[in-house]
């Protein structure tokens, strides 16, 4: 069963020269370096330059002025108290996900994506139909800050239960049913077992659900009210600034704000990178 | 937002046989927990979007057909169709070259891009609109003037509007595939090369078709993002009725103009396409992560 | 020659994977390049395939300078350790994947396929997919899938690295009976010394980043170059200055003239042949001998028993290893 080796397809004869390779690989890096500045880069330059129009005591200026310090701070206690709530409720929610078993928990999973796809006016317009003036419930949380922490639950749900399900997935059952048989209690085995092993998750997702919460607008717009001092976020006042025609203003906070969200997502990534420098050594 | 490295197929012996088995803690906590999750999900979640979607048919079907079939909103719907026509495809090629570049090359930088990828998911999308209007508004934006004398504009017209949608739904893609890219390692590209491929054939016959599942899923939550979005949209549209008002727009300007019904009803058409976009995503997910069951 | 390597370095930032590395590899011959993990055998196997480029130094193919050349200009078949298979192609696109690329008819490619299919022994199975295969069938499916489009040479990288002990025998045997059909220049690199002895007709014994030695299996067996080619090819006792393949020790009556007094520690059966471990009397150096059944039935030896030994045949390293160099 022998194969005629010579009769075989002949590299074409233009292949075998000594022709130059045309190497696509610093063209493909140009269009890619070209592409993120025009989109990323620049819009941000812009809005940091613009930020120092007035030099930096207008800048010192705009981000001290009462109403977007208040606007700021409440941007802040209610990110960090809303993620600190989902990052629990959403660890609770992805172990009944993983380890738990009912009818309709395929349903019940796909709820949690709601909030990512369904665009945030809605998802303030809906909060409304069941938490607003007319609520049949009796409950009505609109223009108050209970309907913003309300609107930045809802937005911010899926980052925790998205980040520690497939960690959970991984984690062995065999490893807590291990702790259980050498005694300890479901609430121990879960401190010292499971807990450090999905702390890494919990707080990449919260570290993200922070950085969409402290800048949210869509959802909060409409069942805030937006009353100054009181139930204007910092989006809001950005927005504001822009209407009334104080971009240097607005551009001012909004670098405030982008701090705050590029400071916790370089923390998350010096995480990510500890953690999986973790695992090579394993 | 899920890695989509456990979509590759693993041979039926590898899988410890132990994972999945639910934990046989004590049943009354069990039911606990599970009663906790469930409860805080159906007031956060499903009741709300239950009780918006029957206050939409509380006055019958036909004040619903007459607010989906005005002009304004037939407008928005094609204008919310032309964003995610240009901002998908461009996020798409651009998404997969990114990764590219991010996995498969060696250069200083790289980290630079990297985090510019992930940077877009931090930043307001108000933000956003803001800086678009520096740059570009005809009145005292950085390339606004000249554009404005070429004929072109971007602020309080569409190109700015699709300039905003790519940006908030830039790192979806890129994301997603670049897990898939170092799953599936170099070998199979080079043996492609080793055979006669061109680099472009190389991508075109063995890259792209093994990363598409990664491309698919990132293209459905771009354009989940494009579909939804809102407040950069907000800033650069100037919210002309039937001019430059998408889908987004028109719940806000029907909701202020006292118009609940076609709001509402806005809101249901919007919250169909999310459903249809969560669909998509069951499809294309690691069923694993999905349905532990 | 099929291939020449002249003074090739290469170094990964602090790491030196190869230092002035030079080989010749004839034309039709299978060589094996041998050598522990870290060797820089796979850097230079990647290296003549164009995969790495080197520091310094070039690759002719054929006599063709290849240094700058991109891989698919080489003219070279490479075979991966994992397969390297294309997941979403099936059996017969995989290996008609080349063919295709050179925009070969398509009867052409079909009958070229149906061919290298029979060659390997993989009829039949042509529209299966990669994943419905076993290790070794995707073995030779890859095999194939490199002789699809003649190459000048053939790579192999540890191409029996992932498969299990059974396998791997039977695919050793395989490929050096397709070697004498094909004669294709091949060049399989391993880390198994029995691999590469039993399936090459010429050794290149690596280590440390440079070429320890080179020749024929018995060559390496018999003459080794330095210590390292001495341990790492075939079994050894190391005496004081010299050394001693098992088999080359001779039990004698230690009464005869040229043995020594020894004791028999332990007897040790290893399947067909029994290692005899042995204390010699004069300094207690401890050494084995390896025996057959009939040769340790004449003797009858027992633990404890003095018999003498013969180590006429142990030899000072380094003695006539510069002949084994050109022997092959």
């Amino acid at each position: 069963m022998s194969v005629a080796v010579d009769r075989a397809v002949p590299l074409p004869a233009s292949r075998r020269g000594a022709r130059r390779r045309v190497d696509g690989a610093p063209l493909l890096r140009g269009a890619v370096g070209a592409w993120l500045s025009l989109i990323v880069v620049l819009p941000l330059i812009a809005v940091a330059v613009r930020s120092l129009d007035n030099g930096l005591a207008g800048f010192w200026k705009a981000v001290t002025a009462p109403q977007a310090v208040a606007a700021l701070q409440l941007s802040l206690v209610a990110s960090v108290g809303v993620v600190a709530v989902n990052a629990v409720l959403g660890t609770l929610i992805a172990w009944v996900l993983i380890r738990d078993r009912f009818p309709g928990k395929a349903i019940v999973d796909a709820l949690i994506d709601l909030p990512f796809a369904l665009p945030t006016i809605v998802a303030g317009l809906t909060l409304i139909a069941l938490y607003g003036p007319k609520s049949p419930l009796g409950v009505s949380v609109a223009y108050t800050r209970a309907g913003i922490v309300l609107a930045l639950l809802f937005v911010t749900l899926p980052f925790v239960v998205r980040a520690v399900q497939p960690v959970l997935a991984e984690l062995d059952a065999e490893v807590e049913e291990a702790a259980h048989a050498l005694g300890a209690s479901g609430w121990t085995t879960f401190r010292l077992v499971i807990l450090p092993a999905l702390l890494p998750a919990i707080l990449s997702g919260a570290g993200l659900a922070f950085a969409r919460a402290v800048g949210e607008f869509g959802s909060v717009v409409l069942i805030s009210g937006n009353i100054p001092f009181r139930t204007e976020v910092a989006a809001v006042n950005i927005f504001t600034q822009v209407e009334n025609n104080n971009p240097a203003a607005a551009a001012a906070i909004s670098v405030v704000l982008l701090a705050l969200a590029m400071a916790v997502l370089a923390a998350i990534a010096l995480l990510e990178r500890r953690s999986t420098r973790h695992e090579r050594v394993d | 937002m899920s890695a989509l490295t456990s979509t590759l197929p693993v041979p039926a012996g590898d899988v410890p046989v132990g994972k999945k088995r639910p934990i046989e803690g004590s049943r009354g906590a069990r039911l606990g927990l599970r009663a906790v999750a469930l409860a805080y999900l159906a007031l956060l979640v499903l009741g709300p979007v239950v009780l918006m979607t029957l206050s939409t048919f509380a006055e019958g079907i036909a004040p619903v057909v007459e607010a989906l079939t005005t002009p304004a909103f037939t407008h928005a719907l094609w204008l919310t169709f032309l964003m995610v026509a240009v901002a998908v495809p461009l996020n798409t090629v651009f998404g997969v070259a990114c990764a590219l570049v991010v996995v498969r090359h060696e250069f200083r930088g790289k980290g630079l891009v990297d985090a510019l990828l992930t940077l877009p998911l931090g930043v307001s999308p108000v933000v956003v609109g803001l800086a678009l209007i520096i740059l570009y508004s005809p009145l005292g934006g950085w390339f606004g003037p000249w554009l404005r004398e070429q004929g072109i504009m971007v602020i309080f017209a569409p190109p700015g509007m699709i300039l905003a949608t790519v940006f908030v739904s830039l790192p979806f893609v890129a994301r997603e595939v670049i897990p898939v890219l170092r799953e599936i390692g170099t070998d199979q590209e080079q043996a492609a090369r080793i055979l006669g491929a061109s680099g472009w054939q190389t991508f075109w016959l063995v890259t792209l078709p093994a990363i598409r599942v990664g491309v698919a899923y990132g293209v459905v939550l771009t354009t989940a993002r494009a579909l939804g979005e809102y407040g950069a949209v907000a800033i650069v549209s100037g919210k002309l009725a039937g001019r430059t008002e998408t889908l987004t727009l028109h719940v806000e300007e029907r909701w202020l103009g006292f118009d609940p019904v076609a709001a509402y009803a806005t809101s249901v058409v919007l919250a169909l396409m999310a459903v249809l976009v969560l669909v998509l995503m069951r499809r294309l997910e690691p069923k694993e992560i999905g349905d532990s069951g | 020659m099929g291939i020449v390597v002249r003074n090739v370095g290469k170094r990964f930032g602090a790491y030196t994977a190869l230092e002035d590395v030079s080989i010749e590899v004839p034309d039709g011959s299978l060589t094996a390049l041998l050598g522990p993990s870290g060797s820089g055998k796979s850097t230079l196997l990647r290296i003549v395939a164009g995969l790495e480029t080197p520091d310094r130094g070039s690759v002719l193919i054929e006599g063709r300078d290849a240094t700058n050349l991109p891989p698919q200009e080489r003219g070279v078949g490479f075979v991966f350790q994992h397969y390297a298979a294309f997941k979403h192609m099936t059996v017969r696109d995989n290996v008609g994947f080349g063919l295709r690329i050179r925009k070969a008819p398509k009867a052409q490619v079909r009958t070229r396929v149906d061919e290298l299919l029979g060659l390997v022994q993989l009829d039949g199975l042509a529209e299966r997919y990669p994943s419905q295969l076993s290790g070794g069938q995707r073995q030779r499916m890859a095999l194939a899938r490199a002789l699809a489009v003649e190459p000048r040479v053939l790579l192999l990288d540890e191409p029996f690295g992932a498969l299990d002990a059974r396998v791997r025998e039977e695919l050793r045997d395989w490929l050096r009976r397709l070697h004498e059909q094909v004669h294709v220049t091949t060049v399989l690199v391993t880390h198994d010394q029995e691999e590469a002895m039993e399936v090459s007709s010429r050794i290149v014994v690596m280590n440390h980043a440079r070429v320890e030695q080179v020749g024929a299996p018995a060559d390496l067996y018999e003459r080794p170059a330095s210590d390292f080619v001495m341990g790492f090819v075939g079994k050894v006792n190391r005496l004081p200055g010299a050394y001693i393949r098992p088999h080359e020790v001779r039990i004698c009556d230690p009464r005869e003239p040229g043995c020594e007094a020894a004791e028999v520690e332990r007897l040790l059966a290893l399947g067909f042949e029994t290692r005899v471990e042995l204390r010699r009397r004069r300094d207690g150096q401890r050494l084995w001998a390896q025996l057959a059944p009939d040769e340790l039935a004449r003797l009858g030896l027992e633990p404890g028993q003095e018999v003498g030994i013969d180590l006429a045949r142990a030899r000072r390293i380094g003695d006539e290893a510069l002949l084994a160099g050109t022997a092959a």
